[in-house]
């Protein structure tokens, strides 16, 4: 009997699934080794397929997408259930992504402004909200609730492996699942719970062609303030890039087109919070004498909160920033 | 009262879900499209420095994240008022008109094309990318792939990466191209012209030589005349880029043409509380409900709208099939616009494909297009801005305003899938009206065409389907009043 496979997004963009099909032709190796029983964006099995299997019974699953709704969660727990191995696919479903920027805010200041205070929104629909279940004439129906954090999966269920990237590229992706096949197939021990497939296990600065010379740089400047050199560290000459912080894996795509990294692979290895580090690979390069002139350094660079998580605040030290009004009570 | 549920339909900006009620004597009662995600990416905005909502909104959407980094790039700009080197314009309308291509090419394959090259009632198993390549060979499965994988070199070079791309800046791009580059993609461009023509060829073959299927273009239950939206040039020919908006009254006369600054003095969006996702419509004319007609704000914004909103192609191959198009698509051949069959959609497609195949070539051609100056410093202090362009599923607005640092106060989107909401409520509702009668069992071709027309539209929801083996699965459940399922069909589509 062949391996079982199911693959499954919650909250994502898409992207996820295009990298996997960027594999090309070699989609049909990856169909031909596993019974791919579960992708809805591809196969006919719907969540009550899923509902009677037996617990345990897909081999493994690559799950993409934060947990931003109540059918998010719902999906994460069926599929955990169901799956021997567990992987958290992509950035979003291993440290909440762009979506989990909305952590910066809540449910209420969210609704607030797309149904409320949206220029566009109409005088007549200003304040109508969402709400989980709707009584039409002709019957009922219903949406999935809004939670008011996003989650990752992990923070949701019991995680196996991740393979991190926003998106993962293709080549990893390969990788990766070269790697699970080779194991099923040849009866090779699993690696350790928690393992990072498909990246590398250093830091994006070891893939990035740049030279460093760990200059002390007196100010930051954003990407549209300077012209930077084509063969020069772009943190060395003051442009902010989340490199020293980022795990290697994607082959420093954005430096090679003149670009800062954003840090979409995540932390690297043995680090916790990728924000506290890129502060720690900041204070190597920041040439202050006092704490005062370091200080007006710092402030020339814009939303260090925003830029050092930009991928991980779902899964950082800080979860979320505290909301300055109630959360609404339906949410999570 | 039946209740007929489609749950989950996949992906609009996330996912969907149809309720179909049937009234006592078997007839459509009403119908629900319900788009039961959001992400908040308008209020996240609001503190991030504006130059990065090119890389942050990208992820709003990972099949058309070109779409989204083209909108907030010239939002962006808007916000500098800074004036964009020829150059830098140039290379980002080469990555665009590519992503254009590309993005048109799985849609037509994979997703609408297999309704018309294997049938409507053919077997779910068979309505699929594999079932079109086994019917009309293995070498045009070799031509899509090929296709792709060449757009796609195209678009890493240029926009950093595959998907989710990092180049655009304010005042340009972050990269050129060098002329060993140039060569090379001038014969990837040449290849993405021909496939073009190949593809016309084959939808003569295929669906205009078959007078079923022009039948169920022109006489189907998938008419609905409304407004159309789309980006026009000085001579208001189609642009996917830049230019302004135009709207045409369902009689195909210009009702408007705006600036991207004027969105707000023409668009306003109604809310349901049993949906995430808004129904934007002209506020000149105003919100009347799920209806269509001239005193109905409700308009679309699709490769149809676009064809029926411009004057024509600017392009030469592109044009010649844009006049073939209305000539055949009008009772009496006069080729008099507009053209309301929402099945025509699939044809405007493959013209728009054409179209931005041959300007890549134009733009690769360029002997501007290796030069080093794409971009230059801003220099005005940011405030306002507002970019669009066409998405391949509409017209793309993102409206930022900041503070005096350029950190976003207020953002503002109106999304490519989201104008056609309230359209493809409405085409789904007629289908359904027009295939399920009283009495009748609802068999899987039937929900099939109801389906062809929401998928005419290449809603986002079909996003992720594009570039497999073209399935989507749906599920459609007939319910008694105490919820019991009597009937149960399941398909792809």
């Amino acid at each position: 009997m062949k391996p079982k496979l199911a693959l499954y997004w919650a909250s994502s963009c898409g992207g996820c699934e295009i990298a996997v099909v960027d594999i090309e032709e070699k989609i049909l190796d990856v169909a031909d080794f596993f019974d791919i029983v579960f992708w809805p964006c591809v196969m006919d099995f719907k969540y009550k397929d899923v509902e009677a299997m037996p617990d345990g019974d897909i081999t493994i699953c690559l799950f993409n997408g934060a947990i931003r709704t109540s059918e998010n969660e719902y999906l994460a727990k069926l599929l955990r259930a169901k799956s021997k191995v567990l992987v958290a696919f992509g950035s979003c479903a291993q440290e909440g992504c762009i979506p989990g920027l909305a952590n910066f805010y809540d449910k209420n200041s969210i609704f607030e402004f797309v149904y409320k205070n949206s220029p566009s929104v109409d005088e007549q629909s200003k304040g109508i909200y969402p709400v989980p279940i709707t009584h039409m004439p002709e019957g009922e129906i219903e949406i999935p609730e809004f939670w008011n954090t996003v989650k990752t999966l992990d923070q949701v269920v019991e995680v196996d492996y991740y393979i991190p990237g926003c998106p993962p590229q293709s080549f990893q992706i390969l990788n990766a699942v070269g790697a699970v096949i080779d194991i099923l197939k040849n009866g090779k021990p699993l690696p350790p719970k928690g393992t990072v497939l498909g990246a590398g296990d250093k830091t994006c600065c070891d893939e990035c062609p740049r030279e460093r010379k760990e200059k002390k740089i007196k100010r930051f400047y954003r990407p549209q303030e300077i012209i930077p050199d084509p063969n020069e560290c772009l943190l060395d000459q003051g442009i902010m890039c989340v490199g020293p912080a980022t795990r290697s894996g994607c082959d420093a795509l954005c430096v090679k087109a003149n670009i800062g990294c954003r840090g979409c692979y995540g932390a690297p290895p043995n680090v916790t919070d990728q924000g506290a580090k890129m502060v720690a690979a900041l204070s190597s390069v920041i040439d202050a004498q006092t704490p005062e002139e370091a200080r007006k350094i710092m402030e020339t660079l814009a939303d260090p909160l925003g830029t050092f998580y930009r991928f991980s605040m779902a899964s950082s030290i800080l979860k979320r920033v505290q909301p300055k009004t109630r959360p609404d009570s339906s949410g999570k | 009262m039946k209740q007929i549920k489609i749950d989950p339909i996949t992906r609009l900006e996330g996912h969907g879900k149809i309720d179909i009620f049937l009234n006592d004597e078997g007839e459509v009662a009403n119908c629900y499209l319900q788009i039961p995600e959001l992400r908040g990416f308008e209020q996240f905005a609001v503190g991030r420095p504006v130059e990065e909502m090119a890389r942050i909104t990208t992820r709003i959407c990972g099949v058309c994240p070109e779409a989204h980094h083209m909108a907030a790039a010239k939002a962006t700009d808007d916000v500098y008022k800074v004036k964009i080197p020829s150059a830098g314009r140039k290379l980002r309308e080469l990555l665009y008109n590519t992503f254009f291509t590309a993005d048109h090419t799985v849609h037509f394959y994979a997703l609408g094309g297999p309704d018309f090259v294997v049938g409507p009632d053919a077997p779910p198993a068979e309505r699929n990318l594999l079932g079109v390549i086994k019917k009309v060979g293995l070498e045009i499965g070799g031509k899509v792939i090929g296709l792709r994988a060449r757009c796609q070199e195209i678009i890493q070079t240029l926009g950093g990466k595959k998907i989710h791309q990092v180049t655009a800046i304010p005042g340009g791009v972050s990269r050129g191209i060098n002329e060993e580059e140039r060569k090379k993609f001038e014969e990837y461009a040449k290849y993405m012209v021909d496939f073009g023509q190949f593809t016309f060829k084959l939808f003569e073959d295929v669906v205009l030589k078959n007078s079923q299927y022009v039948d169920l273009i022109l006489n189907g239950p998938y008419t609905q005349k409304t407004y159309y939206m789309g980006l026009v040039d000085e001579n208001n020919k189609s642009n996917f880029y830049d230019g302004k908006v135009r709207v045409v009254d369902p009689d195909g006369n210009e009702f408007c043409k705006y600036s991207p600054s004027e969105y707000l003095d023409n668009i306003a969006e109604h809310t349901e509380q049993w949906s995430y996702l808004k129904y934007p419509y002209l506020k000149k004319i105003g919100w009347k409900g799920f209806v269509d007609g001239r005193d109905s704000g409700v308009y679309q914004a699709t490769p149809l709208s676009r064809l029926n909103a411009s004057d024509g192609m600017p392009t030469p191959l592109a044009q010649a099939e844009y006049e073939k198009y209305y000539k055949t698509l009008t009772e009496d051949g006069s080729g008099k616009k507009p053209v309301h069959h929402t099945l025509a959609t699939h044809w405007a497609r493959i013209i728009e494909l054409q179209c931005a195949a041959e300007r890549a070539m134009e733009l690769i051609k360029d002997p501007e297009i290796t030069s080093p100056d794409y971009r230059i410093l801003p220099t005005e202090t940011p405030h306002e801005g507002i970019g669009i362009v066409e998405a391949p599923r509409g017209t793309l607005t993102h409206h930022y305003v900041t503070d005096e640092k350029g950190i976003v106060t207020k953002a503002n989107l109106i999304v490519g899938t989201t104008n056609n909401h309230a359209a493809i409520s409405m085409s789904i509702k007629r289908a359904a009206m027009g295939l399920i009668k009283k009495g009748a069992e609802v068999t899987e071709g039937t929900l099939n065409k109801i389906e062809m027309a929401f998928r005419a539209y290449d809603p986002c929801f079909g996003c992720a389907t594009h570039t497999l083996p073209g399935q989507m699965p749906l599920e459609l459940n007939i319910r008694d009043k105490n919820g019991n399922i009597i009937q149960r069909v399941k398909h792809n589509i």
